[in-house]
């Protein structure tokens, strides 16, 4: 199975994210496929939730779409064994993105038994701080499953802490507030960043707010890759079943942005 | 017993929030660790109670509510009687003068009925602070009144309109509210939920209303009830009356849940009756929810009541069995709103009504000997519109 790592040998890393069951689960297939045939390093899949506490509008608007579709976990697991076979299966890490409640309530060994069978790398829990990640920590492990870390504006003293427990690569959130897009990030991440790398040698990508070539260039330039949500959540909103061309320019142009800032 | 995990009530509870707020929770805990039984905040926040909120509360003897149930002696404690009609003021100043000693000049709150929403808003004009709330845009119509209420209060109401418009999606708002913006800014969480330490605070400012009914029933009586009841929606005015009688174990401890259309039907709050343990808002506890994790949309006629969650010590306190949850019916709620109305002259709010519904089924079963106590949690007028309007009346010209 391929590991979070691979995704940040290829030059800094672009990571989108979608929302799984947005348009139909099986828009979300061919949009992921698109997705890392424009270059995209690593995909995290969104398991949309009834009350995402840490979205916007955009993406509460689109997990919100996904569940009125009726699209449970199973089907999600089974887009990703589908997305992993065949001759043109894809190979980059995939990584789920999802708040505790519906791991917990699936059932988390039954969970991460699926995520090992059908290749996720790791998985992104927003509301499981530091303090609390042994409700997934154990059995993700015992499954190869990594549990990613966010470190955020706010994290200060508690850097030290998360980033030398962090596996995978760690999630460093570049605003206060909500995903969504931003005009201008002000926070100081390249401070950020330097005080993480002083604790671990995993990677360090840089997500919220993100939207712009150049603000995916500026925080590649300063970390190993840029995440972006709500941008393309908002180009499949906009175009719905017809969102190919536009997704696979816009990952593209993403890119060749972080791309320009390893050159 | 083993040693308790740190912010949990056994195995509820916890600290289930963004890492962007992990010190924002962390440093309210430190205050509240210095401040609770520092002399000066003791005395400012009794000297409030006091002169600001009409305390102790009057612990009231029903007498023809006892006659006519023909069983058990019934009290009310009289928490609609303090200012702002309802018992979330016990909290809200609580928290207002931790705010205030950290330094905040904004607080953020969320509001189901209204009735936390005008607490905030009341202490943040006596204050001198900023304040916002967050409000479900069905319940910003349900209870038009107090969002006028506020307004006048010199509160920002924002309606909230992502999903069910009700107080689970104003929770959600306010939380995301504070992600953006703690520095000057406190969440005046209102009820005994969320990450830790909230549900400890809020319970601690809301146990003086056990405090003074446990003194209040033994002067009165010379001996502890046999049952204390109380409305459960998040479980503040429950967990408040219950706190103070957790370690007399003959008293027994009874929440009352809304079940709204019925525990079959769809449309009820029932967390405990139907609910599975979950994680969400802060907090491990039992929700309203799917097989894959989706927070049900519940149902009640009390907007106060009507949240899929219920406080991790109310959680706990079930799982001991130390306390009992039953569900009461939207139709209930009503009769028993209009018998308290009728036969004592108390017009007790919706929420509380469920309370005094559940006392009217245990009482006839009781002895003359036994004693119940109910928390009147808040005061009726904000629902005499959707009673009206719920016996099929026209308020309107």
């Amino acid at each position: 199975m391929s590991k979070i790592k691979d995704a940040f040998t290829k030059g800094k890393a672009f990571i989108p994210f979608i929302s799984a069951g947005d348009h139909g689960i099986e828009n979300t297939e061919r949009y992921i496929r698109i997705m890392v045939k424009a270059g995209a390093d690593m995909v995290e899949i969104g398991i949309p939730f009834s009350d995402p506490t840490a979205e916007g509008p955009v993406i509460q608007e689109a997990s919100t779409r996904a569940l009125s579709t009726g699209v449970k976990i199973h089907d999600i697991f089974d887009m990703v064994r589908r997305l992993r076979t065949g001759d043109d299966a894809v190979t980059v890490p995939l990584v789920f993105m999802t708040y505790l409640n519906p791991i917990y309530v699936f059932g988390r060994e039954k969970f991460f038994t699926l995520c090992e069978e059908v290749g996720i790398s790791g998985v992104i829990v927003p509301d499981m701080p530091f303090e609390e990640k042994g409700e997934l920590g154990t059995i993700a492990h015992k499954h190869g499953v990594e549990v990613v870390s966010l470190i955020a504006p706010t994290s200060e003293n508690r850097i030290e802490m998360i980033a030398k427990e962090a596996e995978g690569f760690v999630y460093c959130v570049s605003s206060l507030g909500v995903t969504g897009m931003r005009s201008e990030i002000k926070t100081d991440i390249k401070s950020i960043v330097e005080t993480i790398r002083k604790y671990t040698d995993i990677p360090v990508a840089v997500g919220f707010g993100i939207s712009k070539p150049e603000q995916a260039e500026a925080m590649a330039r300063v970390s190993d890759g840029a995440i972006v949500g709500s941008a393309i959540v908002k180009i499949i909103a906009e175009h719905g079943e017809n969102a190919d061309q536009a997704l696979f320019d816009y990952v593209q142009s993403m890119k060749q942005a972080v791309l320009k800032a390893g050159a | 017993m083993s040693e308790q995990r740190h912010g949990y009530f056994g195995a509820f509870g916890g600290q289930f929030m963004p890492e962007t707020l992990m010190n924002a929770v962390i440093e309210l805990e430190e205050a509240y660790n210095k401040y609770k039984d520092d002399p000066e905040f003791v005395r400012e926040l009794e000297d409030l109670h006091k002169k600001y909120t009409g305390r102790p509360s009057l612990l009231y003897y029903a007498d023809r509510m006892t006659k006519d149930l023909g069983g058990a002696k019934i009290y009310l404690k009289r928490e609609d009687l303090n200012h702002t009609g309802s018992h979330k003021l016990n909290n809200v100043i609580g928290q207002m003068l931790l705010a205030k000693r950290m330094g905040k000049t904004r607080v953020i709150a969320e509001t189901g009925a209204g009735q936390h929403g005008v607490a905030t808003a009341t202490v943040a004009a006596l204050m001198g602070m900023e304040c916002e709330v967050f409000m479900g845009a069905e319940d910003c119509e349900r209870q038009a009144l107090n969002v006028y209420r506020m307004e006048l209060l010199g509160a920002k109401v924002h309606p909230v309109t992502t999903g069910t418009s009700t107080l689970k999606d104003a929770v959600s708002e306010a939380m995301r509210e504070w992600t953006n913006r703690m520095s000057d800014t406190h969440y005046v969480l209102g009820s005994v939920m969320g990450a830790h330490p909230f549900p400890m605070i809020v319970r601690d400012f809301q146990s003086i209303i056990s405090r003074e009914a446990r003194e209040q029933i033994l002067e009165a009586e010379g001996k502890l009830p046999t049952a204390v009841m109380a409305c459960v929606g998040g479980g503040s005015n429950a967990m408040g009356m219950f706190y103070h009688f957790i370690p007399d174990e003959g008293v027994r401890l009874i929440g009352c849940e809304a079940a709204g259309r019925g525990v079959d039907t769809e449309e009820h709050a029932a967390t405990i009756a139907k609910g599975s343990v979950g994680i969400f808002h802060g907090m491990k506890s039992y929700f309203c929810q799917d097989e894959d994790g989706q927070i049900a949309p519940v149902y009640s006629i009390s907007a106060g009541l009507d949240y899929p969650g219920i406080g991790p010590e109310h959680a706990y306190l079930h799982d001991s069995g130390r306390a009992e949850y039953v569900p009461v019916t939207d139709d209930e709620a009503v009769d028993a709103f209009e018998y308290l109305s009728r036969l004592e002259g108390i017009i007790p709010a919706i929420e509380s009504a469920h309370a005094v519904a559940h006392a009217r089924k245990i009482a006839p079963t009781m002895s003359k000997d036994d004693i119940i106590i109910i928390c009147l949690s808040g005061r009726g007028d904000k629902d005499v519109a959707a009673m009206a309007k719920y016996r099929g009346v026209d308020l309107h010209e």
